[in-house]
C-alpha cells in the first residue's frame, strides 16, 4: 500500500521527453516493467469483460458444490467452506474490483485535477482556500474515516464504498497537480497564449492540461492503486456487501470462516494474491513512467561499463 | 605539466556510443593559462572532466593517455587519484549554487576537503580558510554562511577560494563566469588572472565566450564536435584565425571601435555527435569547404605558430596567408 | 517564528475540521445510536441510565447543537471522553485506550520506523552503487511489494509460519494469556514472540517504498554538480555517500514519512484485525462493529492527532538539516 509514496520527488517538474526512436510511446513499450504491469492489466480486463470463457460455472456464490474441495480438475482451486468454487468466485469478481479501480480512480483524478490545477490558477485567496481544504484532506487518516464513513451509512454497498473511495483518495494527486502546475504557470508558452488573448479556460484546457498528462496519468494509476487496496481492505474487515462477488468479500467470508486454519487456505490467499497482483499492476505502470520521465533513474544497461580504471 | 594526447570519450546509449572528445591533444606549461572554447555540446565540458577523472557512467574514457607531473590518470586507480586531487589539481565549476552542498556552511565545505587530504588542526584550517577568502576579497565572516546566503558573485569567488586552498599546479575551470553578468564577468576575470600571477598555478579554462577568454590567456584551443579544430598561441588564433570556425566564431562579436560592418553567425547548428558529418565536421556549415572536404578527415596543420584542421592549410595547397571569407 | 505559528495554526486548523467531521457524520447518517444502544443492551439499562451515558459523551439531542459542539470540542481536549457504548459496556473509553495505545505504539510504531530507516538506508546503498545487483534486481521487487495488501501478507505469513508450522509463530494476539504480565523473561519473551510475525508484515509490505524512494532521490541527488564537486575534491566516498547525497536525498523522504502516516495507520487497523493484537486499530474495529460512538470518535481524533505530530515532528526535522527551509520560512 506505500507504493502510493513511490514517486520522484526530488525530479524537476515537466522534462521534456527524450524523443528517441518511437518516443514515449516507445519507452513504454521497451521497458519491462511496463510491460509486466500492462500484461497483468488486460488479463485482467479479459477476466472482467468475459469470464464466461475462463469457467463453467455461472452463479458463483451460490452455494452448488461440495465445501472444502482440494484443488483438483473440476475446481482448479478447490472450494470454500460454504461449497463454492474458489476459481470461478475469483474469475468473477475481477469485474467489481476493477470497476472500483477505475471508477474510484477516475473521479478521484477528475476531482484531483479540479481542485489543484484550479487552486494554483486562481492564486490568492482562492488558492489559499483550496490548498487548505486540500492539505486537510491529506492530513487526516484516511482509513478510520473511511471506516467510520461507513458505518454510518449503513455498510458498503458499492457506491458507498466508490464515494468513500473518491472522497478519500483526491488529495494526495491535487496536491502534486497543484504544485506541477505553479511551476507551469509560468512558463513562457503559458504567456504567449494570454498575450494572444486566449481565455484562460483554453489557456487551461488546451496548453496546461496536455503538459501534465503524464502526470495526471501517475495520479490516475496512483487512485486507482489506492482505490483497490483500500476496497479490498473494508470489504475484509466486512464493510463491504457481504452478498456481492468480489476478492474483498471472499476474503471477509474466508478469514469469518477461518480458512487458514481449517485447510482452505487457497480461500484466503487466492483473492488476496489478485488484489496484490492489481495493484502490482499498477505500481509497475506507474514506475516505469516515473523511470522514462525522468531519465536519472534509467536502469543502466550493463554493457561493458568500465570504470575507466585502465 | 600536463600532457594529453589522444583522449577519447563515449558516452553509452542504447544505440551506437555516441564519441564527445575524439583524439584531443592537449598541452599545459606550468603557469599557463588555457582557453577552451566552443559552442555548447563540442565536447569540451566533457574533455574537462575527463582530465579531472570527473567523469561518470554513461560517460568513459575509450583511449589516450592524461599525463599529469609525469603520472597517467587514465591508468590511475581512485585511491591514487584521491590522492592528487585538490592538492596538485582543482576544479572550479558553472554555477556555484549547484557546485556547493547547499546544507553545509562554506566553511564546513573547506573543512571537509581538508581533513580528507592534510593533518592540520582546526585551527589551521580555520585560519587557511580564512587566508583564501581574502585572496578573492571575501570577508573571513562567510565561513559561517550557506551558500544560498552569499550572492552569486560572492559564490563563485568562494569556489575559487576554495580550489586554492592547498595552492595547486593546475586548476580547471568549467564556465565559471557563464552564471554572471557582463560586468561581474569580467572582474572574475581579471581577478582569476590576477591570482595566478600572483599564486602561479595553471589554467584550464573552458568556456563559449572566445573574446572573454582571450583577454586572459595564453593558448587557445577552438573546439567543434569533439575535435579540437584550431591551437596556437592565443593572439595568433584571435588575430588570424586560420579554420573558417574559429573565424565564424569571431566575426559573430561585433567590435567596439571601427567600421560598422554586418554580423556574419555561422549558419546551420552544431552535427549529431552520434552520426558525425564524414570527412571535416565542419564541411557542412563551411562558407569555403571545397569538394574534398566532404570525403577526408583533415588532420592538424601547421598554420605559423598555430595549427588548424582544414584542408585549406594542406601543405600540398599552395600556401594561404589567411583564410578569405 | 511567523512559519512555525502558520504551521501550528494549520494543524489546529486541521485538527478541528476532523473534530468538527466526527462530531457532524453520526448526526447527518442514517442510525441513531440510543436506538442503537438499546438493541444492544437488550433493554437490561434502563433508558435514563442510556441517556445518561450518552449525554456525558455530547448526544444531548435536547439540547441545541450549538452548545452540543462546544461541549464535545471541551470534552474532546480535557479527555473526557466518555464510556464505550459497545461491547465493554461502561468502561471509560480513556482507560480502553490507554490499554491499547502502548501495543500499537510498540508494534506499529516501532515497525515503521525500523521500514523507514532499515529502507532509506539500503535505498542509500542501492542508489549509490547505480547499476550494481543490488540496484538491478531490488528495484523490481520492491515496487511489486510495496504494493501488497498489508493484510494479505499477513495472511499469508500466518500460512507459513503459523499454520503450517503448527504454531511455531503465534497468529493471534500479543501475549500468551496464560501468562501474567510483568516484566519476567518470560512474559517478556512471549510478547516477542507474538510481535513477530504482525512486526515482519509491517516492515516488508512499508519497506519497499522507503527503498525506492530513497534510491530515486540518490540517483537524482547524485547527478548534482554538488555531488561531482565533493568527488573533485577527493572525499572519501563514504563521506561522500553521507554527508553530500543522502542528508538530501533525505530531505523529500522525510517528508514523505509524515504524509505516509496515514497509510500506516491504515494498515496498523487491518495488521492489527488479522492478527487479533489488542492494539488501537483493533479497538476501532470493535468499535465499529458495535456502534460503539464514543470510541470510534475519540480513536480517530487520537489517530489526526497522532499524524499531525508525526508531521509536525518530520517539519521540525527537516527545518534542523535544511538551512534553506528556514530561510524560505
Amino acid at each position: 500500500m506505500t507504493a502510493l509514496l513511490v514517486d520522484t520527488s526530488g525530479a524537476p517538474p515537466v522534462e521534456t521527453v527524450a524523443r528517441r526512436r518511437g518516443g514515449f510511446l516507445g519507452a513504454v513499450r521497451r521497458s519491462r516493467k511496463a510491460q509486466v504491469g500492462l500484461a497483468m492489466l488486460f488479463v485482467f480486463c479479459v477476466f472482467a469483460v468475459v469470464p464466461q470463457l475462463f469457467t463453467s460455472v455461472r452463479h458463483p456464490n451460490d452455494l452448488a458444490f461440495a465445501p472444502r474441495l482440494p484443488p483438483s480438475g473440476a475446481h482448479w482451486l478447490g472450494t470454500t467452506a460454504l461449497g463454492q468454487d474458489i476459481w470461478a468466485q475469483l474469475v468473477y469478481g475481477t469485474r467489481e474490483s476493477l470497476v472500483i479501480a477505475l471508477v474510484a480512480g477516475a473521479f478521484a483524478t477528475l476531482l484531483s485535477v479540479v481542485v489543484g490545477v484550479s487552486a494554483a490558477y486562481l492564486r490568492g485567496v482562492g488558492d489559499e482556500v483550496l490548498s487548505m481544504i486540500i492539505n486537510i484532506f491529506l492530513v487526516i487518516p484516511t482509513f478510520p474515516l473511511i471506516i467510520i464513513l461507513a458505518t454510518y451509512a449503513g455498510k458498503g454497498t458499492l457506491p458507498v464504498v466508490l464515494i468513500v473511495l473518491i472522497v478519500t483518495g483526491w488529495s494526495y494527486g491535487a496536491n502534486q497537480l497543484r504544485a506541477q502546475t505553479l511551476s507551469l504557470r509560468n512558463r513562457d508558452f503559458l504567456e504567449a497564449a494570454k498575450i494572444r488573448g486566449e481565455r484562460r479556460s483554453y489557456v487551461i484546457f488546451a496548453e496546461v492540461l496536455p503538459t501534465m498528462t503524464s502526470l495526471i496519468l501517475a495520479t490516475f494509476l496512483g487512485a486507482a492503486l489506492y482505490s483497490v487496496l483500500t476496497a479490498a481492505g473494508l470489504q475484509f474487515i466486512g464493510l463491504g456487501d457481504p452478498n456481492s462477488i468480489s476478492w474483498g468479500t471472499m476474503l471477509y467470508w474466508a478469514q469469518n470462516q477461518q480458512a487458514l486454519q481449517t485447510g482452505t487456505p487457497l480461500w484466503s490467499i487466492a483473492p488476496g494474491l489478485c488484489v496484490a497482483l492489481l495493484g502490482a499492476s499498477f505500481a509497475l505502470i506507474n514506475y516505469a513512467f516515473d523511470e522514462i520521465s525522468n531519465p536519472a533513474l534509467r536502469p543502466v544497461r550493463g554493457r561493458r561499463r568500465r570504470r575507466a580504471r585502465g | 605539466m600536463l600532457e594529453v594526447r589522444g583522449l577519447s570519450v563515449e558516452y553509452a546509449t542504447d544505440g551506437a556510443p555516441v564519441v564527445a572528445v575524439d583524439g584531443v591533444d592537449l598541452d599545459v606549461a606550468a603557469g599557463e593559462f588555457v582557453g577552451v572554447v566552443g559552442e555548447s555540446g563540442c565536447g569540451k565540458s566533457t574533455l574537462l572532466f575527463a582530465i579531472a577523472r570527473l567523469l561518470s557512467p554513461p560517460a568513459a574514457i575509450t583511449a589516450g593517455s592524461i599525463v599529469f607531473k609525469g603520472h597517467n590518470l587514465v591508468t590511475m586507480t581512485e585511491k591514487q587519484l584521491n590522492a592528487l586531487r585538490w592538492r596538485d589539481c582543482s576544479v572550479v565549476m558553472q554555477s556555484a549554487m549547484n557546485a556547493l552542498n547547499p546544507i553545509t556552511t562554506i566553511g564546513a565545505q573547506f573543512r571537509d576537503v581538508a581533513h580528507a587530504h592534510m593533518d592540520w588542526s582546526p585551527d589551521e584550517v580555520a585560519e587557511r580558510s580564512a587566508e583564501v577568502l581574502r585572496l578573492v576579497g571575501i570577508d573571513p565572516i562567510h565561513l559561517k554562511s550557506y551558500p544560498h546566503q552569499l550572492s552569486g558573485g560572492m559564490r563563485q569567488r568562494a569556489m575559487i577560494a576554495m580550489a586554492l586552498l592547498f595552492t595547486p599546479d593546475l586548476v580547471i575551470m568549467d564556465e565559471p563566469t557563464s552564471a554572471l553578468d557582463v560586468v561581474a564577468q569580467r572582474s572574475l576575470m581579471v581577478q582569476i588572472k590576477q591570482l595566478q600571477r600572483q599564486l602561479g598555478f595553471a589554467v584550464v579554462f573552458v568556456t563559449h565566450d572566445m573574446s572573454l577568454v582571450s583577454h586572459f590567456s595564453d593558448q587557445l584551443l577552438v573546439m567543434y564536435a569533439g575535435l579540437i579544430v584550431e591551437v596556437g598561441p592565443t593572439r595568433t588564433v584571435f588575430d588570424s584565425p586560420a579554420h573558417p570556425y574559429s573565424r565564424g566564431l569571431l566575426e559573430a562579436f561585433p567590435s567596439i571601435r571601427g567600421v560598422r560592418r554586418p554580423l556574419t553567425g555561422i549558419p546551420g547548428s552544431p552535427p549529431d555527435l552520434a552520426r558525425p558529418p564524414s570527412g571535416c565536421r565542419f564541411h557542412p556549415r563551411c562558407p569555403v569547404a571545397m569538394p574534398e572536404c566532404a570525403t577526408t578527415e583533415p588532420p592538424l596543420y601547421s598554420v605559423g605558430r598555430a595549427q588548424a584542421r582544414c584542408l585549406l592549410h594542406a601543405p600540398e595547397r599552395a600556401p594561404l596567408s589567411e583564410v578569405r571569407s | 517564528m511567523r512559519y512555525v505559528l502558520r504551521r501550528l495554526g494549520f494543524f489546529a486548523l486541521t485538527l478541528w475540521a476532523a473534530l468538527t467531521l466526527n462530531f457532524f457524520l453520526p448526526r447527518f447518517m442514517p442510525g441513531n445510536p440510543l436506538q442503537a444502544l438499546r438493541a444492544r443492551t437488550h433493554g437490561k439499562v434502563s433508558p435514563e441510565a442510556l441517556q445518561q451515558m450518552l449525554t456525558s459523551y455530547g448526544f444531548k439531542p435536547h439540547q441545541n447543537v450549538v452548545s452540543q459542539y462546544f461541549a464535545y470540542l471541551g470534552n474532546m481536549f480535557t479527555g473526557h471522553w466518555g464510556v464505550s457504548i459497545g461491547a465493554t459496556l461502561g468502561q471509560p473509553v480513556r482507560q480502553i485506550i490507554g490499554q491499547a495505545l502502548p501495543w500499537t505504539l510498540g508494534l506499529v510504531g516501532v515497525a515503521t520506523v525500523l521500514a523507514f530507516l532499515l529502507g532509506s538506508l539500503i535505498g542509500v546503498l542501492a542508489g549509490w552503487r547505480r547499476g550494481g545487483a543490488l540496484d538491478s534486481v531490488l528495484p523490481p521487487i520492491f515496487v511489486v511489494t510495496s504494493a501488497l495488501p498489508y493484510f494479505w501478507v499477513g495472511l499469508l505469513l500466518i500460512l507459513v509460519f503459523s499454520v503450517w508450522t503448527h504454531g511455531w509463530l503465534p497468529s493471534d494476539f500479543n501475549y500468551d494469556t496464560s501468562l501474567q504480565p510483568g516484566l519476567s523473561p518470560g512474559f517478556v519473551g512471549s510478547v516477542l514472540q507474538h510481535a513477530v510475525l504482525p512486526g515482519a508484515t509491517i516492515l516488508i509490505t512499508a519497506i519497499g517504498a522507503w527503498i525506492l524512494t530513497m534510491r530515486n532521490n540518490m540517483l537524482t541527488t547524485l547527478a548534482e554538480d554538488y555531488v561531482r564537486m565533493a568527488r573533485a575534491k577527493g572525499l572519501p566516498d563514504r563521506r561522500i555517500m553521507f554527508d553530500y547525497a543522502a542528508r538530501n536525498a533525505m530531505l523529500p523522504n522525510l517528508a514523505g514519512f509524515a504524509m505516509s502516516l496515514g497509510f500506516v495507520i491504515t494498515g496498523s487497523i487491518l495488521v492489527e484485525y488479522v492478527f487479533n493484537y489488542p492494539g488501537l486499530g483493533y479497538e476501532l474495529y470493535n468499535a465499529v462493529q458495535n456502534t460503539d460512538y464514543p470510541l470510534m470518535q475519540a480513536l480517530f481524533m487520537l489517530f489526526t492527532v497522532a499524524v499531525l505530530l508525526a508531521l509536525l515532528i518530520c517539519e521540525f526535522a527537516i527545518a534542523v538539516l535544511d538551512p534553506r527551509s528556514r530561510a524560505r520560512a
